[in-house]
């Protein structure tokens, strides 16, 4: 089975996040960056698949250079070889074109991604990818079998779960209890070095969303502290001040 | 120009975060001078999709074919780009929420549009077409200028502030031919909490955490949900600790909730949990430990026991009414 596992370099999820340039640009310094905490479940996940019954796992970016550590982290944990389509991720569409493009390229059963990424959270790459390959995407899946060119998975609903099953290929997006995290341990990150990491150039899309101006939302005003004692003062502060009940 | 409004249902009525949709899809057709038309699918009555006209819409097409009865992200997505076409319509709004989002990305790669989700504002129109959107989960935000000359717009709870009229909208049926590959998934089964306010909807919501001590203490905060009408809700913890449904876990990896008033029972505020809640209007904190970093995040606060302060919230409510 050949398995994709797309990936996002995003910033952690305690970043502060600020902006500089005039709130053109996100700014980097002094923020951590991980593979999104979605997409690192999926590939968790595929790396279980892969210990079972074989196969390979390509790990790919659509991100600039300062993506590799995590590409590297990717490897590490179980992915045999990586594609970095070098570009600034800016818009779900073209993303999602790049991602195609080296999905039709490379011909896999499986494509695996988080259910959005943690800076846009969009939550339509899995979709977009997959009405362009006309292949079937699910998502959120929070848990996956396969067997033979058959998948039997769980998808999140509004309330509970659904189970399905579908034939492979398939373009799913994952969350947890999908599977563990998985750390690298020191042979993983050591034979990572030497495995292969292909930076392409992207295919020409055209720009559909171009991002102006980054926001912070107002200051939040001081908490409002209420005697333990005094219950139906704040049921009065949530009618009268508040207006929410 | 047209605008064309998907809708979910929920036992065949609207749901209130769709007549949202609705009401902000109107908006902007009466900024265009276009037509605003609805889109249902799956089982529901003509006057129950009539409400759609209260909230500024001319027309709702519905698809009432069984084929469509169940939710199916791929199949609505088929019918959404089928009515995009039939309607020429050049802005489509849909909810946000994980049926949407699946169906947007379908339809906008069938129809090469642009495709935004999560907007908080009405579009700006002025100088082409702008709109405001959360990013980093809730944490901030960004206008995004569209251009493709179809635009498909997931729009976020609360963006808008619907005023009601009574103006019952024409219903007309939607005649589509289902797409045999969309339905090539087998359903095997469903698990669905029944009768239960969904997270995402609800204008209140109660949620506990790690503080609440064990799943055999939930029911004083249960009480006040259901005294409130609320849904509720549990931080990451509570559901790794299988003590509350996985569904239940509002949190940077789980539910974004948006609600008027979100009351947080024994919850400590980790960054995660925050970027769940942060667009909350109105956030209420109880919790023993006075540096908990929630406090900070918060409206008003309480420091105290929640099985003490619970079951007297509950009584003040009740009595208050």
């Amino acid at each position: 089975m050949k398995i994709l596992v797309c990936i996002s370099n995003v910033p952690d999820t305690t970043a502060k996040i600020s902006f500089t340039d005039n709130d053109t640009k996100f700014n980097k310094a002094g923020v951590q960056y991980i593979i999104g905490p979605y997409d690192d479940y999926a590939l968790a996940r595929a790396v279980e698949l892969k210990e079972q019954q074989g196969g390979s796992i390509t790990v790919l970016n659509v991100g600039e250079a300062d993506s590799e550590p995590q590409i590297r982290k990717a490897l590490a944990i179980g992915a045999d070889d990586a594609i970095r389509v070098n570009c600034e991720p800016s818009d779900s569409y073209f993303v999602a074109a790049q991602i195609a493009h080296c999905a039709k390229e490379g011909g896999y059963d499986l494509i695996l991604m988080g259910r959005e990424s943690i800076d846009f959270n969009s939550g339509v790459v899995h979709g977009l990818v997959g009405e362009m390959l006309n292949i079937p995407s699910f998502s959120p899946v929070m848990k996956l079998d396969v067997a033979g060119n058959v998948a039997t998975f769980a998808r999140e609903i509004e309330g509970g779960k659904e189970y399905l099953e579908a034939h492979l290929p398939l373009v799913l997006g994952c969350q947890e209890p999908i599977a563990e995290w998985k750390i690298p341990n020191m042979r993983g990150i050591m034979t990572a070095r030497t495995k292969p990491l292909k930076v392409v150039a992207p295919v020409a899309v055209a720009e559909a969303a171009t991002l102006e101006k980054y926001i912070l939302p107002a200051p939040k005003g001081a908490v409002k502290m209420i005697p333990a004692d005094d219950i139906e003062q704040l049921i009065k502060l949530l009618k009268t001040e508040a207006k929410v009940l | 120009m047209a605008v064309l409004i998907f809708v979910e249902l929920d036992n065949g009525q609207i749901k209130k975060t769709s007549l949202e949709a609705v009401y902000y899809g109107s908006e902007v057709a009466k900024m265009q001078g276009a037509s605003a038309t609805v889109l249902a699918i799956g089982a529901a009555d003509a006057a129950s999709l009539a409400v759609a006209g209260n909230f500024g819409a001319g027309k709702v097409l519905h698809v009432g074919a069984s084929e469509f009865h169940t939710e199916n992200a791929m199949a609505y997505a088929s019918v959404l780009a089928q009515a995009v076409l039939q309607e020429k319509a050049d802005v489509v709004i849909l909810p946000k929420s994980g049926l949407c989002d699946a169906m947007s990305a379908r339809a906008a790669a069938k129809l090469k549009a642009s495709v935004v989700s999560g907007a908080v504002e009405l579009p700006d129109l002025s100088n082409g077409f702008t709109v405001k959107r959360a990013i980093y989960t809730g944490k901030a935000f960004a206008t995004v200028a569209m251009s493709g000359s179809i635009k498909i717009l997931g729009v976020k709870k609360n963006a808008v502030a619907p005023i009601e009229s009574n103006a019952p909208a024409e219903v007309v049926a939607f005649d589509v031919l289902p797409n045999a590959g969309d339905f090539s998934a087998k359903i095997i089964s469903q698990e669905k909490a029944s009768g239960e306010l969904s997270l995402t909807e609800a204008d209140i919501i109660v949620s506990g955490g790690r503080g609440m001590k064990g799943p055999e203490n939930w029911q004083p905060l249960l009480d006040l949900a259901h005294e409130l009408n609320a849904a509720t809700g549990c931080s990451k913890p509570v559901s790794d600790l299988d003590w509350r449904p996985h569904h239940e876990h509002i949190g940077q990896t789980g539910i974004k909730v948006a609600p008027n008033l979100y009351i947080a029972c024994g919850i400590s505020g980790a960054i995660q949990h925050l970027a769940g809640v942060n667009s909350s209007k109105c956030i209420v904190v109880i919790n023993k430990d006075a540096d908990a970093p929630f406090f900070k995040a918060a409206d008003y606060g309480i420091v105290g026991d929640v099985f003490d302060i619970l079951p007297r919230l509950t009584k003040a409510v009740a009595a208050s009414k």
